[in-house]
């Protein structure tokens, strides 16, 4: 029989030391994506090769400045924690495992800092 | 020691299971998923491109406006309403609620419908509209 106490197997959030936060973070980004999105894909198509005045004036209006930024921030939060699912489920060598999931930050990082800066540039 | 754990049995795998629609659409959202994770990448061009320049722009808005990529943004357009109505069964299921197995069969296969259906009325729409 268990004889813990359901406050002593919470305290400390678990063995990985961080208790629900991985779920919640990739639920509540994706939550927020779902409207973000539907109007983030209409907009890139929608604007998908046309002229470079046209884009960037749509791009900076404040409505869709703020948009595109909120989407990128959800988006990255979210792509970052799902591909560290993917490496955790499928790469069991721990040197490869840890380079990936060092790598999969960088990377996600490089490409939100880099699209917020873009968004920001046009914005203002 | 490292012998010990790799000799340890396996639960069953792939090759076990019998193919079904929920098992294909959980596949088809990790793939869906990390496909829209390296087009991430193209949007990100996309808009570097635009913040640096009508001369840059012109490069990256050439290929979008191309059939290759057009067929790319579709592709990706289905790739994000898959995973985005995927998305919305696992938050029902994290609710706790649809897991009767008739239920997540049917809802698995009208995922994929659904998918198919609006990335078409989007296109449909945006090709009239712009």
């Amino acid at each position: 029989m268990d004889m813990r106490t359901p406050l002593g197997k919470v305290r400390g959030l678990g063995s990985a030391k961080s208790g629900t936060d991985h779920f919640w973070k990739i639920r509540t980004t994706s939550v927020a994506l779902v409207p973000l999105m539907l109007f983030y894909v209409v907009f890139l198509i929608m604007y998908a090769g046309k002229p470079y005045a046209d884009v960037v004036s749509a791009l900076s209006n404040p409505f869709v400045a703020t948009i595109n930024a909120l989407t990128i921030i959800a988006s990255i939060v979210h792509m970052k924690l799902g591909m560290e699912e993917i490496i955790q489920d499928y790469i069991h060598s721990e040197v490869m495992k840890l380079a990936l999931l060092v790598l999969n930050s960088f990377f996600s990082l490089l490409v939100g800092g880099l699209c917020l800066f873009a968004a920001l540039k046009i914005a203002f | 020691m490292a012998n010990m754990t790799k000799n340890r049995p396996l639960s069953p795998h792939l090759q076990i299971y019998r193919f079904v629609p929920t098992m294909a659409m959980s596949i088809m959202h990790r793939i869906t998923g990390g496909a829209l994770y390296f087009g991430t990448v193209l949007v990100a061009a996309w808009l570097i491109a635009a913040a640096s320049g009508e001369e840059y722009f012109a490069y990256v808005n050439w290929f979008f406006g191309s059939i290759v990529g057009q067929l790319i943004l579709f592709g990706y357009t289905w790739a994000m309403l898959h995973h985005l109505i995927g998305g919305l069964r696992h938050l029902m299921w994290d609710l706790g609620y649809g897991f009767d197995k008739d239920f997540a069969t049917l809802l698995a296969k009208a995922n994929l419908v659904a998918s198919i259906a609006l990335t078409v009325l989007v296109w449909a729409v945006v090709l009239i509209v712009r």
